[in-house]
């Protein structure tokens, strides 16, 4: 249990550490970075309660890939991001009245949340997958209860990815493309003429 | 072994810790030792193509050689450019190489032989391989020279893309073994036909990690003809050898992944069960060379790839590709009724009557509750379940 409870400290104040470091950071791509690390350690979080499908997800899904993309975009952007912070403590004001206001919401939530009086009677739903792995207990329901929504889900993300193409495309007359399938199509005799040319004659 | 630590600590957790501890250090010592005649191997197989001796001088036919170049690098100064950021640009080196020993954890060299028998084994390799680009692009953003930016970029969107088809090739193994498990992967029965089904994507799988690992003759984000070193082009000693370690400890781990999820892991080859004889690690080793063989012809035979190229071939060929063929390969194995775990028509008849009388007895039960027969035994349950109604 201490090396549990230990565990679990180390994750979570590296998790907290990096989450304030992402939004203090001064320079744009070390707050990628320990957005990054907070990932990675969210991860680590779920590994402990045992959900470790979707700890290995989320590293793959977010680190692998969109953070990835978003490293990519920071790195790339030619900013010079003390221009950007002038304007910062205009800003100020507005973002402690929302912040107070969510505090408030949130310490009301915590402090007049009842559970129904027929909560023990309810049967978990977890019941039924005590004795099968968190990947294969996911895919039972995903694929069979939840097979709408998860379609719809699915649906969005692809026509929100036809969008993005659709939006970024530009079609630029002039250009010269590799068009593989015809060059492998290209014969000899298609472009290729011998002649035979006798001296003194030209062609 | 183990009794040998037995004899020396009694107190079981720390015997656990040691015993890991120990093991742990084995695959370290074991996978650096690999690396170290990879490298050799590579010299001495693309000189044999390439009509050359390799290397030669070092100790007997220059077997010594690896130790010789360790010792050179290790001896070196590490130079840190005035204009690199410090801590991302040395984080980097370290970065790559702990997350190419990290995935050997969960790499099952026999039956029973692997550090942590994690259930989502192949997850948590797509994992650690994905975070690999990470030492790449940090190390092209830190050094701040436009080649090593160049060759971080190039890197990482060939390493995303090519994750993708990787990725529909593990969904297309998974469907055939059903689990996620490394060594249930390698133990679940395979028939000829499901082989031969899964073929093209082991070609496609092959490719892919040529290109995962930045090998030849997908080296672009090292490409010396164009952007001289790549992301490695500020490094020197220590930490250039902590990245040309990665890399081919990487090269090993794809190739273990490939063996693990395509060539049948530990077994003898073929199923040929008189061959059961020799050591499971034995034929794990040899089937891991095999590839790594093909690693290294590929590098002496291709020519490098350009660009668009690379990004064709991963997008345009490879992904829909491989989309169609998982989507191919469950529709047939579904029809065949071949899918793990799949309801055929005997065990859904079972089912069907072992639900009928569940949904029978709860119907009686419902209504002797109502007619207030047994109601002291069932008051407490019948509002709840009126309430899921």
């Amino acid at each position: 249990m201490v090396v549990q409870a230990f565990a679990f400290y180390l994750f979570a104040g590296i998790l907290v550490t990096s989450a304030l470091m992402v939004i203090t950071a001064r320079n744009p791509v070390h707050s990628v970075l320990f957005l990054i690390l907070a990932f990675f350690n969210a991860a680590g979080l779920f590994v402990m309660l045992g959900a470790e499908f979707i700890a290995m997800i989320l590293v793959i899904v977010y680190v692998g890939a969109v953070a990835v993309l978003f490293l990519f975009v920071v790195m790339m952007l030619d900013i010079n991001f003390k221009d950007l912070r002038k304007g910062a403590m205009h800003y100020i004001p507005i973002g402690i009245i929302i912040g107070g206001i969510l505090l408030f919401e949130l310490s009301m939530i915590y402090s007049y949340w009842q559970f129904a009086p027929t909560i023990s009677n309810i049967d978990l739903p977890t019941d039924q997958f005590a004795d099968v792995s968190n990947a294969q207990a996911l895919g039972l329901v995903l694929y069979t209860d939840y097979v709408f929504p998860f379609q719809v889900a699915g649906l969005i993300l692809f026509v929100a990815m036809v969008g993005a193409i659709v939006l970024t495309l530009r079609v630029r007359p002039g250009v010269k493309k590799q068009n593989i399938s015809e060059q492998q199509a290209r014969k000899a005799s298609d472009v290729l003429e011998i002649k035979k040319v006798t001296t003194g004659t030209g062609v | 072994m183990e009794e040998l630590l037995m004899a020396f600590i009694q107190d079981p957790w720390s015997f656990w810790i040691t015993r890991t501890l120990v093991y742990t250090l084995v695959v370290i010592v074991g996978v650096l030792l690999a690396v170290a005649y990879l490298t050799y191997a590579e010299r001495k197989v693309m000189g044999a193509m390439q009509r050359r001796q390799g290397p030669m001088t070092v100790g007997p036919f220059g077997l010594l050689q690896p130790i010789a170049d360790g010792v050179k690098l290790f001896s070196k100064e590490t130079i840190i450019p005035s204009q690199a950021h410090r801590v991302v640009f040395l984080l980097a080196p370290m970065m790559l190489f702990a997350l190419s020993l990290v995935a050997w954890v969960v790499i099952p060299f026999d039956k029973g032989w692997v550090l942590a028998n994690l259930n989502v084994g192949i997850l948590y390799l797509m994992a650690i391989s994905s975070m690999g680009v990470y030492g790449v692009l940090m190390a092209g953003w830190a050094s701040n020279s436009r080649y090593a930016f160049l060759g971080g970029l190039r890197s990482a969107s060939q390493m995303v893309s090519y994750e993708v088809s990787m990725g529909l090739i593990i969904v297309s193994v998974l469907l055939v073994t059903g689990s996620l498990n490394l060594q249930e992967i390698v133990l679940a029965p395979r028939p000829v036909w499901v082989q031969f089904l899964l073929f093209p994507m082991f070609i496609v799988f092959l490719i892919s990690i040529l290109a995962e690992t930045n090998r030849a003759p997908f080296d672009l984000p090292e490409g010396e003809s164009e952007i001289t070193g790549g992301f490695m082009v500020e490094y020197s000693a220590m930490a250039f050898a902590l990245f040309f370690l990665g890399e081919y400890a990487n090269m090993i781990l794809m190739s273990a992944m490939t063996v693990i999820l395509f060539l049948g892991g530990w077994l003898p080859p073929f199923g040929i069960t008189s061959l059961a004889f020799v050591p499971g690690i034995i034929w794990f080793a040899l089937k891991v060379a095999l590839i790594l063989f093909f690693f290294i012809w590929a590098r002496a035979t291709l020519p490098r790839f350009r660009y668009d190229q690379l990004m064709r071939l991963g997008w345009k060929v490879f992904l829909p590709f491989t989309l169609v063929w998982v989507v191919f390969l469950a529709g047939t194995l579904m029809s065949l009724g071949a899918l793990p775990g799949q309801v055929t028509h005997e065990n859904l008849v079972q089912g069907v009557e072992v639900e009928v009388e569940k949904t029978i007895e709860k119907a009686v039960k419902d209504v002797e509750s109502a007619l207030g027969l047994d109601a002291s035994k069932d008051a407490e349950q019948a509002p709840t379940k009126d309430e899921q109604e």
